[in-house]
């Protein structure tokens, strides 16, 4: 696995001057190890602590549990259905947006790429969104969609209180998410594309290829490892939704996710041991995910961990 | 880097539908049209916040697309509240803590995963790479509680360790990257010249990889000033609390007279910082975030 073949290729004597290569290489590399063990796992093997020790009810008055540890934590979540709402809301917002973003940054993308003149002022324009604050972006779309000042109803000459009705007010968020990272997703595929050398193209032009028929066998298949990339590392970002239902329902109306609830949970009610398994129960079905993710650019890491 | 070498080649427009006339020497109609839509879906939500900001009293009813009487009164009255500059100042210094440590320690981590030969690399890179993936509620629940115990809860200290967990991966991922690109002569050279590893890394990679770090630099700060959760959830006072956090707040006190204008002056400008860094260090960014993405 790891390309630690020290004792090939280089010269050996400049070593005896300052620290050994891999003496240096230990130096290095501890410093944000440790960092990483105590601002990362010190605080991830704490919640699994307290998931286990701390056990409360739902009513207040914290108790802790007599015996060593327990499973009643995660009994009680997976018992709850405001979990299980929770679960589906985030894989609702998750499947929906992250389609959305892929088609239209796909779109963005291949127009771009199209564009001979104003690429680079493009690519600053499609970077705004992704640039301004996920909670500006929350209170921009809460302005657009809300009344009296919010122009949609205006638009559509409706009257829906967008944010105070069932369905519409998950749809209101995807919409916000959606708008502030397809132009993210539109960049990784337009790396994609750039990558795609122009004489393919040419040799399909002359064998008489149809721009669909380019399109389609070979844009599309050169272009899916970064597509998979871009769409693994959405949904891990869209697993782990806070700031856009926190903002704009507090998890009103249908939108509550699996980091809201948890977060109430711990910070609104104090419930620790009860908020700390729910948050390892995002953790786990994020990280199930983050595995799918470093196995496909597993490629791309073992390129970087080359010498 | 590969995504750059290949935006000199750009490929020659290809036409979406059969009928689309060949461009001529100029950009096919269809093609303003797309570009027309995508400059509006990205900027004119903005403009609405920016066209609110601008409104006061009663103007702020209407749905219209321009400020009838344009006022900066908005602007004047968040910069009078002390909560909001507190909340600027707050958020400048987590953000510029957090960039520098994570740059300072991980640009060290990074030439060693990116030149030095060692044990355990890519477990090393698929640890940072997964921990960038982490929710942040996973540390946030602990540390609620953990920092009540120690002390520093609603501290700036209290958010800036916290903000170094996804900092860290991050900066360490994208310099990697960058150290690779840069070529082995140089640094060969010097070794032969007879400096040691560690002074090549010095005089050598780092005055080289300064691009590299400036965009590490750039996406850390970005991703620190937006980071929400963590803000919210670990300060109880304007004394600690970073503008997202505060915005939140603002909007969350009262469900029926949110005040606008003044919300809607201070997102727009929490958010002008970061629309400059995009407008001067365009190509960088894209680099960055396309840097760990496209190859492989």
């Amino acid at each position: 696995m790891t390309e630690a073949t020290a004792n090939t290729g280089a010269p050996q004597e400049r070593r005896s001057r300052g620290l050994s290569e891999k003496g240096l290489a230990f130096w290095m590399v501890s410093p944000s190890m440790v960092l990483i063990a105590l601002v990362a796992a010190y605080p991830i093997i704490y919640a699994i602590w307290l998931s286990l020790h701390e056990y409360s009810v739902r009513v207040a008055g914290l108790s802790r549990w007599a015996e060593p540890f327990g499973l009643g934590n995660y009994q009680a979540a997976l018992q709850n259905a405001d979990f299980w709402n929770a679960m589906v809301t985030t894989l609702i917002f998750t499947v929906a947006s992250v389609f959305l973003e892929l088609l239209i940054g796909l779109a963005m993308a291949m127009a771009m790429h199209a564009a001979f003149k104003g690429q680079g002022l493009l690519r600053t324009v499609v970077l705004v969104p992704w640039a301004v604050l996920t909670v500006v972006t929350a209170i921009m779309w809460r302005t657009i969609f809300e009344s009296p000042q919010g122009f949609v109803n205006q638009i559509i000459g409706g009257d829906t209180v967008w944010l105070g009705s069932e369905p519409q007010a998950l749809i209101v968020i995807i919409i916000a998410d959606v708008w502030k990272t397809a132009p993210f997703m539109a960049l990784l595929i337009l790396a994609g594309l750039q990558v795609i050398p122009s004489d393919i193209y040419e040799a399909a032009k002359v064998d008489g290829a149809t721009a669909w028929q380019r399109f389609r066998k070979i844009t599309l298949p050169l272009l899916t490892p970064a597509i998979l990339v871009a769409l693994i590392f959405r949904t891990l970002d869209a697993l782990r939704i806070f700031d856009l239902p926190y903002v704009l329902t507090k998890g009103a109306n249908g939108t509550t996710t699996l980091s809201l609830i948890a977060q109430e949970t711990f910070a609104t009610n104090r419930i620790y041991g009860l908020g700390a398994a729910y948050s390892i129960l995002t953790f786990i079905t994020v990280m199930i995910v983050s595995f799918t993710y470093i196995w496909t650019v597993g490629g791309n890491i073992r390129g970087l961990a080359e010498d | 880097m590969a995504t750059e070498a290949a935006v000199a080649e750009r490929a020659e427009p290809r036409t979406k539908t059969k009928k689309a006339p060949k461009p001529q020497g100029g950009t096919p109609w269809w093609m303003w049209i797309a570009i027309a839509a995508i400059v509006v879906f990205c900027l004119f939500p903005f403009y609405w916040l920016v066209n609110l900001s601008l409104k006061t009293g009663a103007d702020l009813g209407d749905s219209s697309l321009f400020p009838p009487n344009p006022t900066l009164a908005n602007y004047e009255s968040i910069f009078n509240n002390s909560d909001f500059t507190r909340a600027l100042l707050n958020s400048a210094i987590i953000s510029l803590s957090t960039t520098a440590l994570a740059l300072l320690v991980g640009s060290f981590c990074a030439y060693a995963l990116a030149r030095l030969r060692f044990r355990f690399k890519f477990g090393i890179l698929a640890l940072v790479l997964s921990i960038t993936t982490f929710p942040a509620i996973a540390i946030a629940a602990p540390l609620f509680r953990l920092w009540s115990d120690i002390g520093i809860y609603n501290t700036l200290i209290g958010l800036i360790i916290p903000n170094l967990t996804f900092a860290l991966p991050l900066a360490i991922y994208i310099l990697v990257s960058f150290f690779k690109e840069i070529p082995k002569d140089l640094e060969e050279a010097a070794l032969v010249d007879g400096a040691t590893h560690f002074v090549a890394f010095r005089k050598v990679v780092v005055p080289l990889a300064a691009p590299g770090l400036a965009t590490a630099g750039i996406l850390t700060f970005i991703a620190t000033w937006n980071e929400f959760l963590l803000a919210i959830t670990l300060t109880s006072s304007p004394a600690a609390r970073p503008v997202p956090a505060a915005i939140a707040f603002f909007t969350g006190s009262t469900q029926f007279e949110i005040p606008y204008g003044t919300i809607t002056a201070a997102s727009v400008t929490i958010s002008v910082p970061l629309i400059l860094l995009v407008l001067f260090f365009q190509k960088r960014i894209v680099a960055g975030l396309t840097a760990g993405a496209v190859k492989g």
